[in-house]
């Protein structure tokens, strides 16, 4: 029962789900919309399950009195109000898109923007014409960074076209760049492929807990 | 739309730039105004959810259905189409419902089925799709004429070997010698191009983000400027 | 100590407290945006392809819009939203829009009221907003037999059947083209499910990080067109002839990638004169 059932929905609506893209039918296509539906549906209820977990683990910070307990009395504060604020008065109120404006989005995108800091960092101690490789990934991310902005036609303008920056740039970017990606792709297509069928016939149950669901 | 320079927003736009200063501090050290914001965001983004959530989704999809069809079905005679309606709301509910059973450890093994569910529709949905896409089509534009010019021959031939040559260096069936061998060195400088590529992209990408910060700063110093004047 | 003496200056170069740097970085960033250098931006033949498909749309067509940025990611894409809102609501073509990231839902709300403004078109007839569902490749995929079974209703709670714009507009199929705006993997939904499975004309504008790996898709023509990251943005500002924020941002990255161009050099002249060192 606890493993034998989930198999079997996974084989059956796995089946159904592969099989339906070749049977555009009218009931097959009710059917499948349905289902998708229901997906969506389930899926509302996880993120609400992850919701809850963070809320017991601030809840238990607090309880247990840990290391910066006062900072997860800050969290579920700003939770339970910004939830109430929405849930309350919808989510077009005022006082729940200033919140929003001015209070989640400035801190995520400045988390963000710290990025920018970081990679100029690890730009200047750690990228290192060490080897061949390494040489090649560096001379490709400095003709791609001056070559697609303004500085790298300005610097280059003098020259033969094929010679700009920007005609380099656009060359590593539609021919080596275009067949190292494509090379990903296809064994990403191949690979995806390859752990759904897996999944469908029951082979991988890593799923299902540590030990296969036994 | 230019934010006027009301009282209002001097105060919202002074926490905003309270805010971004804050996660900013982190550059020198980490702080308690960076983890107070942090553990602010947190929550708020939390909050921000459970409404979108409830508003955007739940109520929409599940529980509008679920009453319009009881109510139909209780004020109505029972028929069968309107039973089968109702059951088509309660499954999705009853699964989802599911979920939370995890949190009881005896019957935690029900919140498998929804799992199951999902997983069933995601890798039913992705394995032709997947297949056609990535793999199919990414072969099929591989396979292109060496025509034109030399140029254009010449980087339609980098392509089809490069590409050639990147598979090789991932498939580890065969040891790296010989001609495998170096299939699979010129496909890891492909590769290394590529990367290369991206991380030039990547700087870009971060610059973008701080040029946007820092515009928002300069606003915030405008709009308070305007509003002392 | 006396072994602290012997670190050569190279040494201290590679060792500089990374405090610096940060601080380098912050001037070189801000101080451009005070004072403007005007450089000229070129267009890229992947950016002209999607003004050009949009440019030849007859007056009333569907452009499907899907916006999936969230604040981090706003800097980037914002301003491609920006210009192809203008460029859709100056030719008076009708657009349909989604938000399905969450975090960005009510960015969104505002960025599609802020230019629907400017052009005074009304919500319903002109434009529509889906709003959210969770599982972006599920609701692309249902949204591709009709918008109606994830979006009953639309962001603000008006039935799709109520609205005057949706008469008639059932899927994708009914969508002159679509083009999406995203910050996510959700791209590759787009890709697979709206391209592939039900042959939508899709082109799509992505983060600058993310730019790099659609060029593959581009040559396989699953996708008609590419805007990546501001630099895109900046050349559908100049093609629509409307510059903003994209357009004057690209003399700051301009210098910023310079600097970060010397700081490799630096980085890399500090590391391999320092070998020489201990090798002598």
């Amino acid at each position: 029962m606890r493993r034998e059932i989930p198999l079997l929905i996974v084989f059956v609506f796995g089946i159904f789900m592969m099989f339906q893209y070749f049977v555009p039918h009218r009931v097959s296509s009710d059917i499948y919309q349905e289902l998708n539906n229901w997906t969506i549906i389930i899926g509302i209820f996880t993120m609400v399950i992850g919701i809850g977990s963070l809320l017991s683990v601030h809840y238990s910070r607090i309880r247990f009195k840990e290391d910066g307990w006062w900072y997860s009395i800050v969290t579920i504060v700003a939770m339970v109000g910004m939830a109430l604020v929405g849930l309350i008065g919808g989510v077009n109120n005022d006082l729940f898109l200033n919140l929003y404006r001015f209070g989640l989005a400035p801190v995520t995108s400045t988390m963000f923007a710290l990025l920018a800091f970081f990679i100029a960092s690890a730009a200047y101690r750690a990228f290192r014409a060490r080897t061949v490789l390494s040489t090649l990934l560096l001379l490709a991310a400095v003709v791609v960074m001056l070559g697609r902005v303004p500085v790298g036609e300005f610097l280059t303008n003098g020259l033969p076209e094929p010679l700009r920056l920007s005609k380099i740039s656009e060359f590593l970017l539609y021919v080596p760049n275009t067949a190292a990606k494509r090379a990903i792709y296809i064994g990403v297509g191949l690979g995806v492929a390859a752990v759904s069928l897996k999944i469908i016939l029951g082979i991988e149950r890593t799923w299902l807990g540590g030990d296969g669901g036994k | 739309m230019v934010d006027q320079a009301t009282l209002a927003n001097v105060f919202w736009f002074t926490l905003a730039a309270y805010l971004t200063l804050s996660i900013f501090s982190f550059l020198y050290k980490d702080n308690p105004f960076y983890r107070l914001a942090e553990h602010l965001i947190v929550g708020l983004s939390a909050g921000y959810w459970i409404a979108i959530l409830w508003h955007t989704s739940l109520k929409d999809l599940w529980l509008y259905p679920l009453v319009d069809n009881s109510v139909a079905l209780f004020s109505g005679d029972f028929r069968a189409v309107e039973i089968w309606r109702l059951s088509l709301n309660v499954i999705p509910g009853v699964l989802g419902l599911f979920m939370f059973l995890r949190f009881f450890p005896k019957i935690g093994w029900l919140s498998r089925w929804p799992i199951a569910f999902y997983l069933a529709i995601s890798a039913g949905v992705s394995l032709p799709l997947y297949l056609q896409s990535f793999t199919v089509e990414q072969m099929r534009a591989s396979m292109i004429p060496l025509t034109g010019n030399p140029w254009e021959i010449f980087c339609n031939l980098i392509v089809i070997a490069g590409t050639i040559c990147g598979l090789a260096y991932f498939y580890f069936s065969m040891e790296h010698k010989g001609l495998v061998g170096g299939m699979a060195k010129f496909g890891v400088w492909v590769l290394m191009i590529g990367f290369g590529s991206t991380f030039g992209y990547t700087v870009m990408s971060r610059i973008s983000l701080l040029i946007g910060r820092f515009r928002f700063l300069i606003d915030w110093c405008t709009l308070v400027v305007n509003y002392f004047k | 100590m006396a072994e602290n003496n012997n670190i050569g200056f190279w040494q201290k170069l590679i060792n500089i407290d990374r405090r610096w740097i940060y601080l380098a970085i912050g001037i070189i960033v801000f101080v451009p945006i005070l004072i403007p250098l005007g450089l000229p931006v070129y267009v890229t033949s992947e950016v002209e392809a999607v003004f050009n498909r949009v440019d030849s749309l007859p007056p009333g067509s569907i452009v499907m819009l899907p916006m999936e940025y969230d604040p981090a990611t706003m800097a980037e894409l914002q301003p491609m939203a920006y210009a192809i809102l203008r460029h859709c609501f100056s030719k008076n073509l009708k657009v349909i829009t989604t938000a399905l990231q969450i975090d960005g839902v009510t960015i969104i709300r505002n960025d599609l009221a802020k230019i629907a403004a400017e052009y005074n078109k009304k919500i319903g007839e002109d434009y529509v907003f889906l709003g959210y569902k969770p599982y972006p490749g599920i609701v692309i995929l249902n949204m591709g037999e009709d918008f109606r079974k994830p979006f009953p209703r639309d962001y603000y709670g008006t039935p799709l059947d109520s609205l005057p714009m949706m008469k008639g507009v059932r899927n994708y199929s009914n969508c002159a083209m679509i083009i999406d705006i995203n910050a996510t993997s959700g791209v590759d939904y787009w890709i697979n499910y709206a391209h592939t499975r039900y042959q939508a004309d899709l082109a799509i504008g992505v983060t600058a990080v993310m730019a790099t790996d659609y060029y593959a898709f581009l040559s396989s023509k699953q996708i008609f067109g590419l805007i990546g990251g501001l630099k895109g943005a900046a050349e559908y500002e100049k093609l629509i002839n409307h510059p903003d924020f994209a357009a004057k941002a690209m003399d700051v990255q301009s210098i910023a990638h310079s600097a970060i161009v010397i700081f490799i050099i630096i980085g890399n002249v500090a590391y391999f004169a320092s070998r020489g060192k201990k090798r002598e």
